[in-house]
């Protein structure tokens, strides 16, 4: 992400600026800014500008069904693309239901571009009909907020939101607009100025804070390469690989890096953290120094703080200069963008290395020797039933790497970001910081939308998938062929995954009732049906493929695929919450031995 | 626990004073005092707040203020190179007996009388918190029936000043 103001043409010259109504304008500086895809719902305060979007044919606007649908439509856009995505919803309830995705978005880095409808300004403050203080509700979850109360605000309002959420750290920024706005008239000024002397995000970093990193990469005996989300964000992956091969440091990417790294790769140990692989989560745990580009040291990466990584130097490379020290010190703070970052340090690496690299080999055979010892893998499961990462692997090999993948939150999506191979930026989107179930099937419509050339999944759990899967509705009457696998397990998986290893197996309140030995209700073959969609039922190895393939050839409308599969799998390996990583479980009460200690 | 005196150059935007209460309320950060009110530059505001840092680094404090848009620049004011004043009104309960008694206390502090009634009198008084808590302590005894507290307000020593290289154009 870049700091330079975004790039916008020029309207066409004339000596008097025209008069456009505030609803013209918002359309207008969409346009301008290059927008080309909307998701939204109309409603009373949002009328003015609905009837604008009729008469016009450059912006797209796709009805959804529910405004959360807008919400992850726009994140899932935004995500497969890196493009800023545009939500519409009316006052009140329209823009508190964009809540969760703009929290989803916050978390997890998002351009995201709310624009909201608001009682007239005249009434504000008066509890008038399907009035909300927005911005005060969305204040902790946006990057920034806009209220425009006269229709010469609203350029300036929305190319500056525009500019917020796209560049330094990606985030939500909402744009409140009231009625009386988008009715009146106002000469359309372009471009207008922004007027944001507080916004100033640093992208270049310190050279000798690059030069130190350098220092520290070349002295380390067990060094790692820690990528997060914010190398997709920055769009740093070439410049990842060039690093990785120049320096010959182990790579994990964490859940939202997924596809930074190729997975193909040698030097890729896999995904860290609660459910990552032992060799991934054993490198950052015993590393002497941790490279740590564009992430956050969350919980779920670190487990029990105090006793992560003891031995690690820390080099804390991020855009947001609050990431850094956040959870854990940093001996090297780098504030920049990923993709300068890396770039300077592998140059920086290779001047300090003079083509004389440190010897890591000893480091290596550890890990290869982890790598050996604890491979992913799953047991076929011991009532008969599907194995659920048999499915979701099998989806990733019949597909392959350019398609793009959408999880939805619990044990599917765990087994999605383990099971299929990623190898490129972008094809891979999650909620991972809110943990949003029902993100996955508008996030895939989203970027079907976005990306119509690709084939797009959605590997949805049953829970997940009744949260939002109304935009079924919206995928098949606007042709947008999304493949849904919903890996039914009749139940809110992971939460029952806990209570059965830490509740003594209490499985309060987590069967749905939607999978076998089931009443099954609803029956997702049949509401497929009644979506317009492909319905398939697979409740056994032989049918996966077949499935799968008929899924992949069908693309006039959605596919919904019923895996019916086994309640009782697993997400392994796993550390338990609040313990340190060195406890990390490859399955079950196995627990790896590992060197020193 | 320790305190410190941050001054925040900010944007005078609707809402500013929200977003930065609620940043502190949601990242549990104390605040001890805050004061608002315009600086020398229109449309600028100047806000000092006093923060109890206990587990959370000053230095997040302070990121996660710069964060916010309509925040232009954050000082962190040290007690030797600033002036830091507070501002009190305080209701004090007198009768004959016992008002040259308190008459003396506002001439030893060098507060003044704003306000006298037969049974009370308002005393205002100017100072850093070291005086102010003192002069509380002498008053308290006579009986205080009514306090209004300004957050504290300081001002770097010296002509140095917040607003220099906000504005480069």
């Amino acid at each position: 992400m870049t700091t330079e103001p975004t790039p916008v043409p020029s309207a066409p010259a004339s000596a008097e600026p025209e008069m456009l109504t505030g609803s013209g304008a918002i359309i207008r500086t969409l346009e301008l800014l290059g927008v080309t895809d909307v998701f939204g719902i109309p409603g009373g305060a949002v009328i003015p500008l609905y009837d604008e979007l009729m008469t016009q044919d450059k912006i797209r606007h796709i009805l959804v069904r529910h405004e959360q649908g807008a919400g992850h439509a726009a994140e899932g856009y935004a995500s497969a693309t890196g493009r800023v995505g545009v939500a519409i919803a009316t006052s009140g309830p329209g823009a508190t239901n964009l809540v969760t995705a703009i929290a989803d978005a916050y978390m997890d880095s998002v351009p995201l571009l709310a624009i909201t409808g608001q009682v007239f300004s005249t009434s504000m403050g008066t509890d008038a009909f399907q009035e909300a203080d927005i911005i005060g509700i969305t204040m902790p979850i946006t990057k920034h907020s806009f209220l425009a109360r006269r229709a010469e605000e609203i350029p300036a309002a929305i190319a500056s939101a525009y500019h917020i959420a796209s560049t330094g750290r990606p985030g939500p920024v909402l744009v409140d607009i009231t009625k009386d706005a988008q009715q009146n008239l106002a000469p359309f000024i372009w471009p207008p100025k922004l007027d944001l002397p507080g916004y100033r995000p640093i992208v270049k970093a310190h050279g000798k804070q690059v030069q130190a990193a350098a220092q520290l990469l070349l002295a380390a005996k067990k060094p790692v390469l820690y990528v997060g989300g914010g190398v997709i964000r920055a769009h740093a992956s070439a410049e990842l690989l060039a690093l990785a091969e120049a320096t010959g440091a182990p790579v994990v990417t964490t859940l939202m890096a997924r596809g930074a790294f190729p997975d193909s790769h040698q030097q890729h140990l896999g995904m860290p953290g609660m459910h990552g692989t032992v060799p991934a989560v054993l490198a950052l745990q015993e590393s002497d120094l941790i490279i740590s580009l564009g992430a956050r040291f969350d919980d779920r990466v670190t487990g029990k703080i105090s006793e992560f990584a003891p031995n690690a130097k820390i080099v804390h490379v991020d855009v947001d200069p609050a990431e850094i020290s956040k959870i854990r010190l940093a001996d090297v703070p780098i504030v920049g963008d990923a993709k300068d970052v890396i770039a300077d340090l592998t140059l920086a690496w290779a001047e300090a290395a003079q083509g004389d690299a440190p010897d890591t080999s000893e480091w290596w055979t550890y890990l290869h020797g982890l790598k050996q010892e604890f491979p992913l893998g799953f047991t076929e499961p011991t009532d008969g039933l599907l194995a659920p990462q048999y499915v979701i692997q099998r989806i990733g090999e019949l597909t392959g790497p350019e398609a793009v993948y959408a999880a939805g939150v619990g044990q599917h999506q765990m087994w999605a970001a383990q099971y299929i191979k990623y190898e490129r930026p972008n094809s891979w989107l999650n909620s991972g910081g809110a943990g949003t179930m029902g993100y996955s099937v508008p996030a895939a419509m989203g970027a079907k939308v976005a990306e119509p050339d690709r084939v797009v999944w959605s590997i949805d759990g049953d829970g997940c998938f009744q949260m939002t899967n109304q935009e079924l509705a919206t995928c098949t009457i606007n042709k947008i062929p999304i493949k849904v696998a919903i890996i039914n397990n009749s139940s809110l998986g992971m939460v029952r995954q806990w209570q059965s290893l830490f509740y003594d197996g209490r499985h309060s309140f987590t069967d749905l009732n939607t999978g076998h030995g089931t009443a099954m209700v609803p029956d997702f073959v049949k509401m497929a049906d009644a979506y317009g969609a492909l319905g398939i039922r697979v409740t056994s190895k032989d049918q996966v493929d077949e499935a799968i393939k008929l899924a992949l050839a069908t693309n006039d409308r959605p596919v919904v695929i019923d895996f019916i599969v086994s309640p009782g799998a697993m997400v392994w390996p796993m550390v338990p919450q609040g313990v340190s990583n060195s406890f990390v479980q490859y399955a079950k009460d196995h627990a790896p031995t590992w060197g020193e200690e | 626990m320790t305190s410190h005196v941050l001054s925040l150059l900010v944007e005078d935007k609707p809402g500013l004073l929200t977003r930065v209460a609620g940043l502190f309320a949601r990242r549990g950060f104390n605040i001890e005092s805050l004061a608002v009110g315009h600086s020398e530059i229109p449309g600028l505001s100047r806000i000092t707040i006093v923060v109890d840092v206990e587990d959370v680094p000053l230095e997040q404090v302070t990121k996660q203020l710069n964060k916010l848009i309509n925040v232009i620049k954050i000082v962190e004011l040290d007690v030797a190179q600033s002036v830091q004043r507070e501002h009190l009104l305080i209701k004090v309960k007198v009768d004959n007996t016992t008002r040259s008694q308190v008459l003396e206390a506002v001439n030893l502090f060098r507060a003044s009388v704003v306000d006298v009634a037969t049974d009370a009198v308002v005393i205002e008084v100017t100072g850093d918190s070291g005086k102010t808590q003192a002069l509380l302590r002498v008053l308290e005894p006579f009986g205080i029936r009514e306090l209004a507290q300004s957050g504290l307000l300081a001002i770097g020593r010296g002509s140095k000043s917040i607003t220099e290289r906000v504005f480069k154009n």
